[in-house]
């Protein structure tokens, strides 16, 4: 039940704190400041989309593959998407194999919040036929190199991927079964959330953590923003507390780095 | 519970909800206290129709000892909900729900514990959900804190949960099972009470600034009439206490 953060010495996260109250980042950042941000789509081309998201040193790459299924009883008209992480050991050596632990999953849930509650994928196109057959769509998250934050960059790929990704277009026949065309199309995807962290050491806030600055933390809270600024998922974490005042800060700051990140990166 | 297909409107023409309550009205809550024996502490929450137990245990030596911490107690808690608690059978092995449930449930309560007065030791809560109607996290939460002060751990103060949510269109507290399936969005959050701190903020679904703004406040003015039940539970067992300390002597010759 370990923190499965990293290691950063203590001497680091003191200095962190230390800079902080002169409102100053250990590595020169403004408090408000992102991380640089890289995305690229479509470098697994055995996916049905992929996107590797450079923030800062962290690393997430993220392949999208679709199959067929059947759908959940309560929801028989919609696909299936089904987000799932893996802490790869060679991304930190706090990561270690073996099935998914509560970290790992708690991330997995939180992007899968974001996506379907922001209703990023449009599911009622993804069924075949109602009750037995639509398509699932598997978002693999794949941690490669650690450096914090991996929520947003996560979050970031996941839709990137989602945008990127193709598949065969089809017909479907009066027994059900699909008859695939030549050409290709793309997920009815009709919303791109971004998800934005910020964290709190001592009583600065801090918009998009690294590693060392996520361990010196005492509390962190992920928001997912979609369409017109609408909040469409929260998470708060790790031991610590927040203000009214201080959610409600964190809430603009989040809508306003949302907005700069899905334009450069989630339009057109 | 209501059929599904049958509930059209979460909100009927005359305000009410399916349950006949109004927008900021919570169902029902009952807690008592120091329900299990060999527990340290424990807690029997009903809350609507949720029922849940909750023991805990330590300060105790901490199995596996590796995982023991040299400066403060190791707090550890387990929600799990059994297998008849929900319409369909539940798998009793933890979901994926469970698991991080159980993390977000040790994250806000443990700033409220004294942790360090303990070292080497652990604090193990388990959260036991026998009946499932919507906001089992806030109720589980709810009842841990009062089962912590049960078991005489020095807590800064009790945290307590209460969500808020969106169904058609409004903002309501406390949200049943259908209303947070049907509804558009749902917001457990916890408290500090004495300080006012946000402990645990989760949300899924779309609330505009303002909704989330609203939803905020009523969940918070939400924790602070439960905060009162909490309060009045752990006093009630207190004077049970009390008296059956001091019998009365012309009782006992009566019954001889």
């Amino acid at each position: 039940m370990s923190e499965n953060l990293g290691m950063v010495s203590k001497i680091t996260q003191k200095r962190i704190s230390e800079l902080l109250k002169q409102d100053k980042r250990i590595d020169g950042r403004g408090l408000n400041d992102y991380r640089e941000l890289k995305v690229e789509a479509g470098l697994i081309e055995r996916a049905a989309g992929s996107a590797l998201v450079t923030l800062g040193k962290t690393k997430v790459m993220v392949g999208v593959k679709i199959e067929t299924g059947t759908p959940y009883p309560d929801t028989p008209d919609n696909g299936v998407l089904t987000v799932n992480v893996e802490l790869v050991p060679l991304a930190s050596p706090k990561f270690e194999p073996g099935p998914p632990k509560e970290d790992a999953i708690e991330l997995a849930r939180v992007v899968d919040r974001g996506i379907r509650e922001s209703q990023a994928l449009d599911l009622k196109k993804l069924c075949i036929v109602s009750g037995k057959k639509v398509f699932i769509i598997f978002v693999d998250i794949y941690a490669l190199d650690f450096d914090g934050n991996l929520f947003d960059a996560s979050t970031l790929a996941s839709i990137a991927a989602l945008k990127n990704a193709k598949m065969k277009d089809y017909v479907i026949k009066k027994d059900g079964e699909l008859e695939y065309k030549a050409n290709d199309i793309s997920l009815p995807l009709q919303n791109y959330p971004v998800a934005i962290s910020t964290a709190k050491i001592d009583d600065k806030l801090v918009v998009d953590p690294s590693l060392g600055e996520e361990i010196a933390a005492d509390a962190a809270i992920t928001v997912a923003i979609g369409k017109k600024g609408n909040i469409c998922a929260i998470q708060k974490r790790k031991v610590g507390t927040f203000s009214v005042d201080e959610i409600i800060q964190i809430i603009n700051l989040s809508k306003q780095k949302a907005k700069e990140i899905g334009a450069m990166f989630l339009k057109g | 519970m209501p059929n599904k297909k049958g509930v059209e409107k979460l909100i009927n023409k005359k305000g009410r909800r399916i349950d006949g309550r109004k927008f900021d009205e919570l169902r029902p809550i009952k807690i008592d206290v120091g329900v299990l024996n060999k527990a340290n502490g424990s807690a029997y929450i009903e809350w609507g129709k949720n029922k849940i137990l909750v023991g805990v245990y330590g300060p105790r030596e901490v199995h596996p000892r590796h995982l023991s911490k040299y400066d403060k107690a190791l707090f550890r808690s387990r929600y799990h909900m059994a297998p008849f608690s929900v319409a369909e059978r539940k798998s009793p092995a933890p979901s994926r729900r469970e698991h991080e449930l159980s993390k977000v449930i040790r994250e806000c309560l443990e700033p409220t514990i004294f942790t360090e007065l303990f070292p080497r030791t652990s604090i193990d809560v388990f959260i036991e959900v026998l009946q499932a109607e919507g906001g089992t996290r806030c109720a589980g939460i709810t009842a841990t804190s009062v089962a912590l002060a049960d078991a005489g751990i020095p807590i800064k103060d009790l945290v307590v949960a209460c969500a808020s949510g969106k169904i058609d269109g409004k903002i309501v507290l406390d949200l049943s099972d259908i209303e947070d399936q049907k509804g558009e969005a749902d917001m457990p959050v916890a408290i500090i009470p004495r300080t006012g701190e946000i402990t645990l903020l989760q949300m899924d679904g779309i609330f505009t600034q303002d909704e989330f703004e609203k939803a905020l406040q009523i969940s918070i003015e939400g924790c602070k009439k439960i905060n009162a039940i909490q309060r009045e539970a752990i006093k009630n067992k207190y004077l049970v206490e009390k008296a059956s300390i001091e019998p009365e002597p012309e009782e006992t010759v009566n019954e001889a």
